[in-house]
């Protein structure tokens, strides 16, 4: 797999997407992560208009085997969710950096970010 | 200590598997998605390694009566190329493993244990075969375990053994040959499906995967980890050691006092726990004081084990055991203990999912089962 070089990424995990003309980032799981959760079966996400923190928890990631924190890479305010992937918790796992997006948010901080560069040797060194 | 490798180690690193550690074993966890591993065993054929199951033999002219002593079942009376599900208990009664015996001839039997409990029972029949003439052997390094589980399994089998399968019947074996390599192949498994488990040399199980792969891929045969397993066992009302059964609960306890044989006629009818064991029997008689149940949820949240399950106003009314989302229902399903009071199915209950009550309705078990 690899990691698609216009993103950026977070320990957690999480990517972040460029913020466009309106400050708005989407947010997601990486390919990696997904992976490594197995058959995702439920994702709890924050709610539209809900603010998010940078490093701090916002939502659930449930797959087969385990429940996982939902971290956000990014603070501001959530103006999308992603129906879709509630409605098809699967599309996290069969795309992951596409039709498998989370949220949207308009971003007023961020975490500490990786580039996909420093994402991947990130992932590889955890093994 | 480094995880135990079975005789199959490489061949599922080759596959890409996801290991997990499972009882001190680095076992394959799943390979793929487990949900579609899942369904290929409940419509086509799974094949799986399951070498870290731990193979004891019992053997000599007592050999029967020890077993009948040793463990709660009326083993002496199987047949020979029988198989049974037993268990064993310590004196007051708690259950220190479930376990299939398989008669393998007149004097000789073989106990498959748990992984994580493999030590305890090789323990306690050693200890237990005290003034018996038999013998009991640790064979865990003597035997790799293959299954294939599924519709499919009986064709599959078919194509590589000349071994008369329509006439193995559930809960038998026979000494087989497949694909050129001999064999103990059992009619036994743990998915609800119709299925083997072939017992071999740990020499011969590389080959005879491969030759299982080569055999089974034009009937929908896929490797199958331990995570599919899980869930299968779990549709199929299965219990797992650690989950629905441990030292604290009596066969009774679990709903399954039906493998406790007081009839048994060697011995002078005596065996480890008897005594517990028949007060537990009158106790699940008069007053049971929980029920195993099964759980299930129309929500998409998992009840998952060791959640509380909750009546209307929230009070702790029992304890999940086992959950996870359903593939084949396609919704989360659980077993718990709960109170007597609460267990008629079509209760209405709820579980306490990480803080929030998630509706749940009893149903009786098994979950599923399979059209014969």
């Amino acid at each position: 797999m690899s990691n698609p070089q216009t993103l950026q990424y977070s320990k957690e995990h999480e990517w972040l997407t460029a913020a466009d003309a309106d400050g708005v980032s989407t947010v997601g799981i990486t390919e990696h992560a997904a992976g490594a959760l197995g058959d995702i079966v439920y994702v709890d996400l924050p709610a539209v208009g809900d603010t998010v923190t940078a490093g701090e928890t916002c939502g659930e990631l449930e797959s087969t085997k385990s429940v996982s924190d939902l971290y956000s890479p990014a603070s501001g305010e959530v103006v999308e969710v992603n129906q879709d992937v509630i409605d098809d918790p699967a599309l996290v796992n069969s795309a992951a950096f596409e039709g498998g997006w989370l949220f949207r948010v308009k971003v007023t901080a961020t975490d500490e970010l990786m580039s996909a560069d420093e994402y991947t040797a990130f992932t590889s060194a955890a093994g | 200590m480094s995880p135990r490798l079975t005789a199959l180690d490489a061949l599922h690193r080759a596959l890409g598997a996801t290991m997990t550690d499972f009882a001190g074993w680095d076992m394959p966890l799943r390979y793929g998605s487990e949900r579609e591993e899942h369904l290929a065993v409940r419509t086509k054929a799974g094949l799986f390694d399951l070498s870290h199951m731990g193979e004891i033999t019992v053997s000599g002219p007592q050999a029967g009566e020890l077993l009948d002593h040793a463990l709660v079942g009326f083993i002496s009376a199987l047949g020979v190329l029988r198989a049974r599900y037993t268990m064993i208990c310590r004196e007051d009664g708690g259950i220190l493993d479930d376990l299939i015996v398989y008669r393998t001839a007149e004097d000789e039997y073989m106990v498959v244990a748990n992984a994580s409990n493999a030590q305890v029972v090789l323990d306690a029949l050693t200890e237990r075969a005290a003034g018996f003439d038999a013998v009991v052997r640790d064979d865990r390094d003597a035997y790799a375990l293959l299954a294939v589980q599924g519709p499919a399994a009986n064709a599959i089998l078919s194509s590589v053994t000349d071994a008369d399968l329509p006439g193995l019947k559930y809960y038998a074996l026979l000494p087989a040959t497949v694909a050129d390599r001999q064999v103990w192949l059992a009619r036994t498994g743990y998915t609800g499906e119709d299925g083997f488990e072939i017992f071999c040399a740990p020499a011969d199980a590389e080959h005879l995967w491969q030759a299982l792969t080569a055999a089974g891929t034009p009937h929908g045969l896929v490797p199958a980890g331990l995570s599919c397993r899980d869930t299968l066992r779990l549709e199929a009302g299965m219990p797992l050691y650690g989950h629905e059964l441990d030292t604290s609960l009596t066969p009774f306890d679990a709903g399954l006092g039906r493998v406790v044989r007081f009839d048994k006629t060697t011995n002078g009818g005596e065996f480890v726990g008897r005594k517990a064991l028949e007060a537990a029997a009158a106790q699940a008689e008069a007053n049971p004081p929980r029920v195993l149940v099964g759980l299930v949820s129309e929500g998409k949240r998992v009840p998952r084990a060791e959640y509380a399950v909750v009546d209307a106003a929230g009070a702790p009314i029992g304890r999940i055991t086992s959950g996870a989302p359903s593939p084949t229902l396609g919704k989360p399903i659980a077993i718990a203990y709960l109170d007597a009071a609460h267990a008629a199915p079509g209760s209405a209950v709820a579980v306490d999912v990480r803080g929030k009550h998630e509706p749940v309705e009893v149903v009786a078990l098994p979950f599923y089962k399979r059209a014969r």
